[in-house]
């Protein structure tokens, strides 16, 4: 019941951040046919702001939006005037899935050994080496990273592709550039968790019942303790799953990220309302999957 | 895992180890999973190109008649044909669609004559009626193309455009039989054969069009007039251009397959170049600006004159710079030497003049040059003796994408310290997003603008009628009516000299007289490609480099290609033979 309700909310929510959206890029100034050549004709200008309805006033642009929006029409880029908004992401969102997903497997397959490891390991040689890794990851942003490797494994030792997205070679590297940051961010995280679970009292009556070492910590506290990275996986992979700017322009990955950059430096109205509605809901429903990951995870949390 | 007994101290150790072949096999299995995730989605299966090139950053449109950027063109250029296009060593207008064509002695009317072997991809014959649909579509402001102007030279286009004529028989197009086409113009001018190879004049196919509207690249197969046929286009990805067996010309496509790479960082293009990836890359925005000094002493790395010029623009509707006094003394005071020395540091000459030297039937005058002494004592007599009382202004700059990204703040800077020893003024540097730059530009809300102006075609015409009073891209304010009347009385000239001597005329009271503008250095073309591996690729001053003719040097397609076509030989003559040279 609980979840069913969350999910109706969302319409009411996806038409705020819309008409917000809306409205903010319309705002601003400058329009999409501002360039440093003017149409050959104000019959030109005209002609085009009727096409794409901009000559309407605000609200009945919304409600047209609105309109093409319930069928599932994000309506023309006004950029990429041969385009919808729906042929972008159509073609763009699979590759941001895909190297958002492999990144957020990164992120999780090395974040959470070395969070739980530095929590077990408290205070020895590993616990040092894996926070310094932590801390060193989340220090140094994707363009640092994204170049450095480049250089070494694609220009230095020439083992894998420079950019492209063509074949599973070609992931290597920018998901490990996209991944490093999160996996910093996951094991630091990891850590703490398991360092607070860990001192739980219910972890001091498992360890008293005489249960084995091992079972104490993956079976009891490993379950509450990854409860902070689950919760931090929802928005997490919002970002990642709608592509990044920084790692998909280095590698000229055919992603979604440049768009939602360009997309408002260019002005393309429908482009940006489109991927805020599309980033939005994803947000929405997978901190949905999260909370209800936490029913699974935590005995304690139950929604009515 | 429920153990009966407690675990004593030492077996905790013990399973350390095993802690950690856990942690390993999670791990691991992520690896795995990732691997098994990718070789499913995104193998592709698709035979390798012949040619890669780097163009500049995604197309708008691939549609010849909407598209403004020069990335756009060159590719829409290998997918439609014009009556004309450019020949690829020098850039002169030689026979496409056309094959040949008559200019009547008052140079206002030109009959076509249209080849009978051209065909569209799809096997139907291009004909003279095609022509003039593509041509009205261009000029119906519903298609919304910027460059519809580029046809107001016929007469009657202009109003029809307008709407004050909507009798398309009044416009000078007409087809006198299935493959002759007449065109009469308003102006005897020297470059409609020019104009006749742009994408704007290309030849597009009418029913697709009609059928799928806006959506009609998306149609399959899409029938072209060019060499090439649009085999992929895949968004931020690439555009696969295929060579189109049905192309009247078809024998001398250098090329089986090209793949055009939309790469938007400088960084990324000269790494996909230098490991291979990439063949060549043509875009002066990819160049990395902190590598230029590097790059131009490599021998695969191209510079060559080109008609573009940098410059200012002054709001001449704001004082102080409704005074030409204070315009020129600004212009007096701008070392054009220095900015491009420590600034742009590649193969651009300082300008003076507004037109590029390098343009065809034109000589361009002398303007203003570097003189602080005279620029002082001009903002003396303006009433700023050494700047004082001269009143607060903005220099405004946009933060453009691409290699050049920084160089107009680093110019604002330099010509801030420039005129602040030559003029003791202080101007302050104001960077705006793009788009807000250009509105602010077209509504005259500045003091001074940094510009850039490429020409259009080769002739003087394209940079000279942009500050014409009526002139949408003049932006300055700027209105001179004896500038209007010489502009507007050259383009009636049948005699050559007699239209370079009124062209000088007007350009001298646009840079020495007026000066709305400064210009401050013409631009050189760049392009990188290994010259013992690819061939096919000249440099010209209008940087065009047609895909038809670009091969990879010892390819099977290439040799064969190459026998039957005596590199550019044969086109140049036969650009001598249909091209009436004018003076």
């Amino acid at each position: 019941m609980y979840f069913l309700r969350r999910l109706v909310m969302l319409v009411p929510l996806l038409l705020v951040i819309s008409f917000l959206a809306f409205v903010l890029v319309r705002v601003a100034p400058g329009g999409p046919f501002d360039r440093e050549r003017q149409p050959a004709s104000p019959e030109i200008k005209r002609q085009i702001e009727a096409r794409y309805h901009l000559n309407e006033p605000i609200w009945k642009q919304y409600l047209r939006y609105l309109g093409d929006l319930a069928h599932g029409d994000f309506g023309p880029s006004l950029k990429y005037r041969s385009q919808n908004v729906n042929d972008i992401i159509a073609q763009a969102l699979p590759v941001s899935v895909l190297l958002g997903m492999m990144a957020f497997g990164f992120a999780m397959g090395v974040g959470i050994p070395i969070g739980y490891l530095t929590a077990v390991r408290r205070g020895r040689w590993e616990d040092h080496a894996g926070s310094f890794f932590a801390i060193l990851m989340v220090c140094i942003p994707g363009f640092v990273v994204a170049p450095v490797l480049i250089i070494l494994f694609a220009i230095q030792w020439r083992l894998l592709p420079v950019a492209l997205w063509a074949s599973p070679w070609h992931t290597i590297l920018p998901v490990t550039a996209l991944g490093l940051y999160f996996s910093g961010r996951i094991a630091r995280l990891m850590r703490e968790g398991m360092l607070n679970t860990m001192q739980a009292e219910y972890i001091t009556t498992a360890r008293a019942k005489g249960l084995g070492e091992n079972a104490v910590l993956l079976k009891h506290a490993f379950r509450l303790a990854v409860l902070p990275v689950v919760s931090y996986s929802g928005p997490l992979l919002a970002d990642l799953l709608t592509g990044s700017f920084v790692i998909e322009t280095i590698f000229q990955i055919p992603g979604l990220g440049p768009f939602i950059v360009n997309g408002s430096l260019n002005r393309d109205y429908t482009m940006v309302v489109g991927l805020v509605v599309l980033y939005a809901a994803l947000l929405v429903v997978l901190n949905l999957i999260v909370d209800f990951a936490y029913t699974l995870l935590d005995p304690r949390v139950k929604y009515e | 895992m429920k153990r009966a007994t407690p675990v004593p101290t030492e077996r905790r150790k013990a399973n350390g180890g095993r802690q950690w072949a856990r942690v390993g096999s999670f791990t691991f299995s992520f690896f795995i999973l990732h691997f098994a995730f990718v070789f499913s989605g995104c193998a592709r299966r698709e035979p390798s190109a012949d040619v890669v090139i780097i163009n500049g950053t995604e197309p708008e449109s691939l549609d010849p008649h909407i598209i403004t950027g020069v990335a756009e063109m060159r590719i829409t250029k290998a997918l439609f044909d014009g009556l004309t296009k450019l020949d690829p060593t020098n850039a002169a207008s030689v026979p496409a669609l056309a094959e040949r064509w008559d200019i009547s002695p008052d140079e206002h009317i030109y009959t076509f004559h249209l080849r009978t072997n051209a065909l569209w991809s799809t096997g139907e014959p291009i004909t003279a009626a095609d022509v003039i649909w593509s041509w009205f579509r261009t000029l119906d402001p519903r298609t919304a193309g910027d460059y519809a102007d580029k046809l107001f030279w016929v007469k009657g286009a202009q109003a029809w455009h307008e709407g004050k004529n909507s009798d398309k028989s009044r416009v000078g197009i007409t087809a006198l039989d299935r493959h002759t086409l007449r065109v009469e113009l308003k102006s005897p001018i020297p470059f409609f054969l020019d104009l006749c190879s742009l994408p704007f004049l290309a030849v597009v196919p009418r029913q697709t069009i009609e059928r799928y509207g806006d959506r009609w690249l998306h149609a399959r197969p899409l029938p072209v007039s060019g060499a090439f046929q649009l085999g992929a286009w895949r968004i931020n990805d690439k555009v696969r251009l295929v060579r189109n067996p049905r192309y009247w010309d078809a024998a001398n496509t250098a090329s089986a397959i090209i793949d055009v790479l939309p790469v938007g960082s400088p960084n990324t293009a000269l790494n996909l170049y230098e490991t291979g990836v990439a063949d060549i890359v043509w875009d002066k925005d990819l160049v990395p600006a902190e590598l230029m000094d590097v790059l131009v002493t490599r021998p695969d790395f191209h510079t060559f004159d080109y008609l573009g010029t940098y410059f200012y623009r002054f709001n001449v509707t704001r004082p102080p710079f409704n005074d030409a006094r204070v315009r020129r003394a600004f212009a007096l005071a701008t070392d054009k030497r220095r900015l491009i020395k420590k600034i742009t540091k590649g193969a651009e000459k300082p300008a003076s003049h507004f037109v590029p030297g390098g343009v065809a039937n034109y000589e361009p005058p002398e303007g203003l040059s570097y003189d602080p002494e005279a620029a002082r004592k001009l903002l003396a007599e303006a009433g700023y003796s050494g700047g004082k009382g001269f009143p607060r202004f903005a220099y405004m700059f946009s933060s453009a994408g691409g290699g050049g990204a920084k160089m107009p703040g680093q110019i604002g800077i330099e010509l801030q310290e420039m005129w602040r020893e030559a003029l003791g003024v202080e101007v302050e540097l104001r960077q705006i997003e793009r788009k807000v730059f250009f509105n602010a530009q077209s509504r005259l809300d500045y003091d001074i603008s940094a510009s850039s102006w490429i020409g259009d075609y080769n002739d003087a015409n394209t940079f000279l009628d942009l500050f014409t009073s009526t002139s949408g891209n003049n932006r300055t304010g700027w209105k001179n009516p004896r500038y209007d009347a010489l502009i507007h009385e050259a383009n009636q000239q049948t005699n050559g000299k007699r239209r370079v001597e009124i062209f000088r005329q007007a350009e001298l009271i646009l840079i020495a007289e007026e000066a709305p503008v400064v210009p401050i250095y013409f631009y050189a073309g760049f392009n990188y490609f290994d010259p013992k591996k690819i061939g096919g690729i000249w440099q010209n001053v209008l940087d065009e480099h047609p895909m038809q003719y670009i091969y990879k040097v010892g390819s099977s397609r290439h040799e064969e290609a190459r026998s039957e076509f005596g590199s550019s030989q044969r086109l140049s003559r036969a650009a001598g033979s249909a091209t009436k040279i004018h003076n």
